[in-house]
Order: C-alpha cells, then sequence, then structure tokens
C-alpha cells in the first residue's frame, strides 16, 4: 500500500494522471468560456451599437494587464523547467512572482471596475454591460483560484516536493492567460 | 520530480521562453496599434487573427501541446468544436429574422437605450 495520492502514481496512455486531470478540467472550461464568448459574439453581432458601449472600456487597461498575464504565464514555464531541473527552491520562487503578476491583475480590474461603476456603468446598465462584467468577472475568478492552488504548491516545492504540481497548475494558468487573450479584443479593443 | 511523459520530445529546458514572451510582447503591441488606424479589415486582422496566433503560441510552448500526447489536442478540440456547433445552431434564431421553415412572431418592445 502506498499513501501516496493516484495523481502522482499512475499514468494513462503516457500521461500522467495528475497532468491528465487538469487537461480534462480544461477541456470542461473550454466549453464554459466558449459558451459564454461564442453567446457575446453573437449578441454583439446582433446590437453594432454595443460598440459605443464598449468604447467606455479603457483599452490601456486590458493591454497592461494583458502584459501582466503574459509575463506571468512567463514565470509559471520557467518555473516548470526549473521543477524538472529538481531545483524546488527556484521553481518556488517563479512560482510567487507568477502569484505578484495575478495580484497585479486583479488590482487594476479592482481600479477598472471602481472608475466604470463610478460612471454608472453596472451589471444592470444594459447586455454590455452585463456580458462584461460576467466574463471578466468569471475569468478574474478563476485568476484568484490559480493564486490560491499556486500558494498551496509553492509551499511544496519550496520543500523540493511534489514537483509535478509545478506543471500542472502552469498549464492551468496559462489557459486562464489564453482566456484572457481573447477577452481582451472582445471587451477592449473591438468598438 | 516532475513525471515527463513527452516521449521523444526535446526537454523543456532547451526551450527559450523569454524569447517566446519576447515574441507574444511583439504581438500584444501590434494588437493595440493596429486597431488605433481606425479601419475595420485592420482591426480585425490585428486584433482578433493576432488573438489566435498569441493563443496558439501559449498552447503550443507553454503549455507544451506541442509536444504532449496528441489526443490530448484532440480533446480539446472537440470541445471547441462543440463550441461551433452549438454557434452554428443558435446564431440563425439569434441573427436572423427568418428563416425557411420558421417566422419570428415575438415583437420586441420598444426600450430604453439600455438594452441596445
Amino acid at each position: 500500500m502506498t499513501s501516496r495520492p493516484i495523481a502522482t502514481t499512475r499514468s494513462v496512455m503516457e500521461v500522467p494522471t495528475g497532468r491528465l486531470a487538469m487537461w480534462w478540467v480544461l477541456a470542461s472550461e473550454t466549453v464554459v468560456f466558449g459558451g459564454l464568448l461564442g453567446v457575446y459574439v453573437m449578441m454583439r453581432l446582433r446590437h453594432g451599437a454595443w460598440a459605443d458601449e464598449a468604447a467606455n472600456t479603457s483599452t490601456w487597461a486590458g493591454a497592461f494587464n494583458t502584459l501582466v498575464l503574459l509575463t506571468s504565464s512567463l514565470s509559471a514555464v520557467l518555473a516548470h523547467q526549473a521543477a524538472e531541473r529538481a531545483d524546488g527552491p527556484k521553481a518556488a520562487r517563479l512560482l510567487r512572482y507568477t502569484m505578484l503578476g495575478g495580484g497585479v491583475f486583479l488590482v487594476v480590474k479592482a481600479f477598472e471596475w471602481t472608475h466604470e461603476i463610478r460612471e454608472g456603468f453596472t451589471i444592470t446598465s444594459g447586455l454590455f454591460w452585463s456580458f462584461y462584467y460576467t466574463a471578466a468577472g468569471l475569468h478574474a475568478a478563476h485568476v484568484l483560484a490559480g493564486i490560491i492552488v499556486m500558494f498551496i504548491v509553492s509551499l511544496t516545492a519550496a520543500r523540493n516536493e511534489e514537483l509535478q504540481r509545478v506543471e500542472n497548475i502552469g498549464i492551468y494558468w496559462h489557459f486562464v492567460d489564453v482566456v484572457w487573450i481573447f477577452l481582451f479584443p472582445l471587451l477592449y479593443i473591438a468598438k | 520530480m516532475t513525471q515527463r511523459a513527452h516521449a521523444g520530445a526535446p526537454p523543456h529546458a532547451e526551450t527559450n521562453y523569454v524569447a517566446i514572451w519576447g515574441v507574444l510582447c511583439g504581438l500584444l503591441a501590434v494588437s493595440v496599434l493596429g486597431p488605433m488606424a481606425g479601419v475595420r479589415i485592420l482591426t480585425l486582422i490585428t486584433a482578433f487573427g493576432i488573438a489566435i496566433v498569441k493563443a496558439y503560441i501559449v498552447c503550443s510552448y507553454f503549455m507544451h501541446l506541442n509536444i504532449e500526447k496528441r489526443w490530448v489536442a484532440y480533446i480539446l478540440g472537440f470541445m471547441l468544436a462543440l463550441m461551433l456547433v452549438f454557434f452554428g445552431g443558435v446564431a440563425p434564431d439569434v441573427l436572423e429574422h427568418e428563416g425557411l421553415r420558421w417566422q419570428r412572431t415575438y415583437v420586441a418592445p420598444v426600450t430604453s437605450g439600455s438594452e441596445r
């Protein structure tokens, strides 16, 4: 008998179970975000006047947040690289940089939303703003979840334990990055 | 230790991730500056076309789908295909006012600007 979790002791068709589980999570997330963005595109094509509403979002804030997420993805993949070299402490340090990037993203988002709400654009201001707050809010919730899990992973990685988790949380983080790559032009650029 | 299962693939350690990040930043700059020209087709290409390229680069090199087992990409591709089926099935009802065997009977009430 072993006390180690199944995710670390088995592989399916040459993919470790932990990583396979992460791929399945992302497959389901693809449907969640894909459905939301698909409906948004449909409604956007239907309501040309949404371009006027989108003009009230800050392109530069969105662009800065895109840069932050891309940079945090870099530190996440470098953490994975360090984990592959069995350098847990370095992987943990790079994961903390990634968490910092996620934190900066959320702070910018908070300032952005505060400004927009003060301008009178709330989730009930119209269909565009309903989509805007729902899509960006769901994405921000994923960023927050990623930061929390990454914190836990960084604790074990710092002790050179369970280093396979560094890759798994990294894959999740890159997915969150990819979702934002599509949200950015849809919500901030197409005006 | 991490569980490496990218059989036959080069180790991740050999990839220049910083260079890939630099390319992504360059593409981001283009996607922001392109739409400023105010040309619709240029906006579509620079904003949405480049978004697809950026997503492809992140998926390939950061998520390592380029060296992951092929069927993992097939799983994700299948989910994307489901989204296209969903879009194709629902879009006509949303975007069209009439069709071959159906007609819109609902008349939308006049609303304020908030429902645009």
